[in-house]
């Protein structure tokens, strides 16, 4: 009877914890690479397997109290149960027990030991690293609802797409990113590159990422900004040494400046655009707005909202609250003629 | 059951009789002006309750947006003042106001007094309180100010600095947050010193600190911590005022002023405030699963300690909620471990609760029902918080959908299951009236269910990378089928409050007469009528160990001739 029942509460826990490992698994590819959904079970870079190695102990620890622990509640709450023969006693009462309150204040004391020296390791391992010299800085500045990326040493300044060198064991090309911010909070936060580091005013922080494995990885901004904060969308481009050095080259080159776009031109440089956006090489030198020298470059525009084509640059210049509601860029009110020659100027910003 | 074996002179009513003749305005000019514990005890926890169903109805509409990416049915304006909105009265209208409700009924019943050591504080607690809670939903009327701009507050329950400035903020709507919670504030103060006092000195003959019933003893600690707990918060928001207003820079880093003095002195409030809103769900567990375990407490004096150790440890883990915002490793290392030492003294409450019901016979009535459904949830709250502390997986971890699912499994699986199960439990006490056991078991399963579908469902969409505060998410995260789950759960919860909604009515009216002492229980406001006279007591209980009524029902047996 009473294996009968303890079977049954074996079950009982047993059951969801199985759901939960198989949830696990499956979501987690354990990717090699990028992928869709950034799982931080699928750590592309040492920052983000350091956690998930650590990460993983701890869930084994954890877990193995909660089977105990909730295996006995479950037991007990079945086995003490008012049977319905019950004589309508009294059970024995027990006011306590001093050895017993010992044995379960000692043990969760060891337990507590042996995790903090464990996450001691990893907190230094991760945030006191060495910084190699081969290590690209970036300067990420986070604003309303948009990032900034600033190579210093580039001379390069670009907008929500960051672009990275691949990094390997052997030959680490660690990228060191400074965290600046113009506003008010954000935080940088790609799971599969590295937890997030928080962008906060007149606060400078520093995070890096090494990425193993070449491809886009995704994340957003992980610190409640304001209304769009759910559209401050990161992408990190990680290429090959070859390609790094092409786009880096692309990026030092000044804007383009093709005849044929002259009237768009013309209306970027005279209208409000200037308050805010940079193209090099022209009157244009705000600094409010996304740099759009290389506009071209990127795949995607409003900060990941959508994706870079005309007939979205066009919804976008036309009234940016359809695309991206409380993004800071005011409607310009031009006339359709305007609009389809400023669309046929941005598009040749290579 | 036991009216005729108690010989105690409480059971004899000598209440006059009126209300025969009252009018309705009478009736009401009664409740306006009552300096009365127990009328104060309820409008604390029908204020709560009515806010309870407001802040709930917010959290639907919430999750509708998020049921599907790129969901329209909120503007993102909207959103974002619906979740700061759900979040500041979820604490401060609902949590605090219940809770200290709970109090107000109970303390004095509890100790043998007649009242609270201060009445017309009492009362001046709870309408500041109130007047809080009208100022803030006032905002969606009032809130728009200059430019337009505003209605309610749209910067998160914990309104960072600078997104609070002026030029981030511009309009009412955060002038109304913050002045709602000073005002509020006072009240908690004013009922915490009241609670102090009260147990300090207004205990019967006999009942010494180590005889007061757990709930009492919670209560205590709570209003001792909430002493030292909300002042940082009125100080930041004197400050945040002072900003708006004022032209200061406290907070203002555009002219040289501090986003992090914000953070500290906020969670400085924030975390210890966790402990104050689950505390008392500690000492209604203490009250509950004894009863229904037939079992006096395992471990009073460890229990005691425990919840005073837990106290002390709260305060100085406040920074466990920054590990993201660049603290140096060895702040980071310090705030792992005062973090991680909490988890001892949980743990010795949790495994405690476990000896009381080992060797019991437990009663499967409602209020045991949720109890059990706490006890599971507070083990997987406190072992998901052990996570948490772990701070390179909170980098991770740190405002994503698995925080959200660890707090609202402290905040709903712990503390609102506990709310449920002891407004059950004392239900009869307050009304004379036992609620519907069929409907409460309804209520207790579909919450149930509803809320693991809910919240063990988040944990997962946080490993997956989703943020919280985000009105809308992209399409291709796989977190579509997740947050649809989530949402589905999210309105079962909602059907299973509105069954218990309409328990406390029905039953009200239609639900079986209680009698003085429904469950059998043991400790001093059960001696008395349900519900008690306005004096609780005819004359002066005498008690002789932590469960007089115990001793009472068994004098071959009593307590007091074990405790030592």
């Amino acid at each position: 009877m009473i294996r009968e029942q303890s079977a049954r509460a074996i079950r009982l826990v047993s059951m969801p914890l199985l759901c939960v490992a198989s949830a696990i698994a499956r979501q987690a590819a354990w990717a090699d690479g990028p992928q869709s959904s950034p799982s931080i079970f699928a750590p592309a870079s040492t920052p983000a397997s350091s956690i998930l190695g650590l990460s993983l102990f701890v869930l084994a620890i954890t877990g193995g109290i909660f089977v105990t622990v909730g295996g006995l509640l479950a037991w007990a709450i079945i086995r003490y149960r008012a049977r319905e023969d019950d004589d309508g006693s009294e059970p024995v009462q027990i006011y306590g027990s001093t050895q017993v309150e010992l044995a379960w204040t000692v043990i969760p004391i060891l337990i507590v030991v042996v995790l903090f020296l464990t996450t001691a390791r990893i907190i230094f391992a991760v945030q006191d690293a060495p910084k190699p010299r081969a290590a690209l800085d970036v300067t990420v500045v986070g604003h309303q609802y948009w990032w900034e990326f600033r190579y210093p040493k580039l001379g390069i300044v670009t907008a929500n797409e960051l672009h990275v060198p691949v990094s390997n064991a052997h030959d680490p090309k660690p990228t060191y990113l400074h965290l600046l911010s113009a506003d008010v909070d954000h935080s940088f936060w790609v799971p599969q590159l590295a937890g997030k580091t928080d962008l906060i005013p007149n606060h400078p922080n520093e995070t890096w990422i090494d990425p193993l494995h070449t491809g886009l990885y995704v994340g957003q901004c992980a610190q409640f900004c304001g209304v769009e904060h759910a559209k401050m969308l990161l992408r990190v481009y990680v290429e090959t040494p070859e390609q790094f050095a092409v786009w880096v080259r692309e990026q030092q080159q000044p804007g383009m400046q093709e005849a044929s776009v002259a009237a768009g031109r013309h209306i970027f440089e005279t209208e409000a655009c200037t308050n805010c956006h940079r193209i090099a090489g022209t009157a244009a030198a705000g600094t409010f707005g996304p740099d759009l020298t290389h506009l071209m470059s990127r795949a995607t525009i409003a900060s990941g909202a959508a994706p870079n084509t005309p007939e979205n640059l066009r919804s976008w210049i036309e009234d940016p609250d359809h695309l991206k509601p409380g993004a800071l860029m005011p409607a310009m009110q031009l006339n359709d003629e305007q609009v389809n020659q400023l669309v046929a100027y941005l598009s040749t910003l290579h | 059951m036991a009216d005729q074996t108690l010989p105690i002179a409480g059971t004899l009513d000598v209440t006059p009789r009126e209300r025969s003749q009252a009018m309705l305005l009478e009736w009401l000019h009664g409740w306006v002006v009552t300096v009365d514990h127990k009328r104060l005890g309820i409008l604390y926890v029908v204020y709560a309750i009515f806010f309870l169903l407001v802040a709930g109805a917010e959290a639907l509409a919430i999750r509708i947006q998020l049921a599907w990416p790129g969901n329209h049915f909120l503007s993102p304006q909207v959103y974002n003042r619906l979740f700061t909105m759900h979040g500041t009265t979820m604490v401060f209208l609902v949590g605090m106001p219940i809770l200290f409700g709970f109090a107000n009924y109970l303390v004095p019943l509890m100790i043998g007094a007649r009242d609270m050591a201060f009445p017309r504080l009492n009362a001046f607690s709870f309408w500041l309180t109130a007047f809080g809670g009208l100022l803030l939903y006032y905002s969606f009327i009032g809130g728009f100010g200059l430019y337009g701009m505003g209605s309610a507050p749209d910067v998160g329950w914990f309104a960072y600095a600078p997104l609070t400035a002026k030029a981030f903020s511009p309009g009412h709507a955060t002038d109304y947050w913050a002045l709602a919670l000073i005002v509020s504030g006072f009240g908690t103060l004013g009922t915490a010193i009241n609670i102090i006092a009260t147990t300090l000195s207004m205990r019967c003959r006999g009942m010494t600190l180590l005889r007061m019933p757990l709930f009492v003893w919670l209560m205590l600690v709570v209003s001792a911590l909430t002493l030292v707990t909300i002042t940082p918060l009125t100080a930041a928001q004197i400050m945040l005022v002072i900003d708006r207003y004022l032209g200061g820079h406290f907070f203002d880093t555009q002219a040289g002023g501090s986003a992090m003095v914000w953070i500290h002195f906020f969670w400085i409030f924030g975390h210890p405030e966790v402990y104050v809103l689950v505390m008392p769900a500690f000492g209604i567990a203490s009250e509950i699963i004894p009863v229904f375990s037939r079992k006096a407490i395992f471990g009073y004096p460890a229990m005691v300690a425990a919840s005073v150790g837990i106290a002390f440890v709260s305060l100085g883990v406040w920074a466990h909620h920054m590990f993201t915002v660049g603290m140096t490793s060895v702040g980071n290392t310090f705030f792992v471990l005062s973090t991680m030492l909490v988890g001892i003294p949980t743990g010795i409450k949790l495994f405690n609760w476990l000896a009381t019901i080992w060797g019991g016979k437990i009663r499967f009535a409602a209020p045991m029902l949720f109890s059990i459904g706490f006890l599971f949830q507070f083990l997987i709250a406190g072992l998901t918080g052990i996570m948490l502390s772990v701070a390179p997986w909170d980098w991770q971890l740190h405002n994503s959908y698995f925080v959200v699912a660890h707090f609202h499994y402290v905040l709903v699986g712990g503390i609102v299951f506990m709310i449920f199960a002891g407004i059950y439990y004392w239900y009869p006490k307050v009304t004379g009236r036992l609620l519907s056991e069929t409907l409460g078991k309804w209520h207790f399963w579909l919450f149930l269910i509803g809320f693991h579908i809910t919240f063990d469902t988040m944990h997962f969409v946080g490993f997956l990378g989703m943020p919280r505060s985000i009105y809308t998410y992209e399409p291709d995260r796989g977190w579509n089928h997740l947050n649809f789950v989530i949402s589905v759960g999210g309105m079962i919860q909602g059907i299973a409050v509105l069954i218990f909604a309409g328990n406390l009515v029905d039953s009200y009216f239609r639900g079986k007469k209680a009698g003085s002492d429904p469950w059998d229980a043991w400790t001093l406001e059960w001696s008395t009528q349900s519900p008690p006279p306005s004096y609780n007591f005819a004359a002066d209980p005498v008690v002789r160990s932590r469960r007089p009524l115990w001793d009472l029902k068994h004098p071959d047996d009593p307590d007091w001739k074990y405790e030592a």
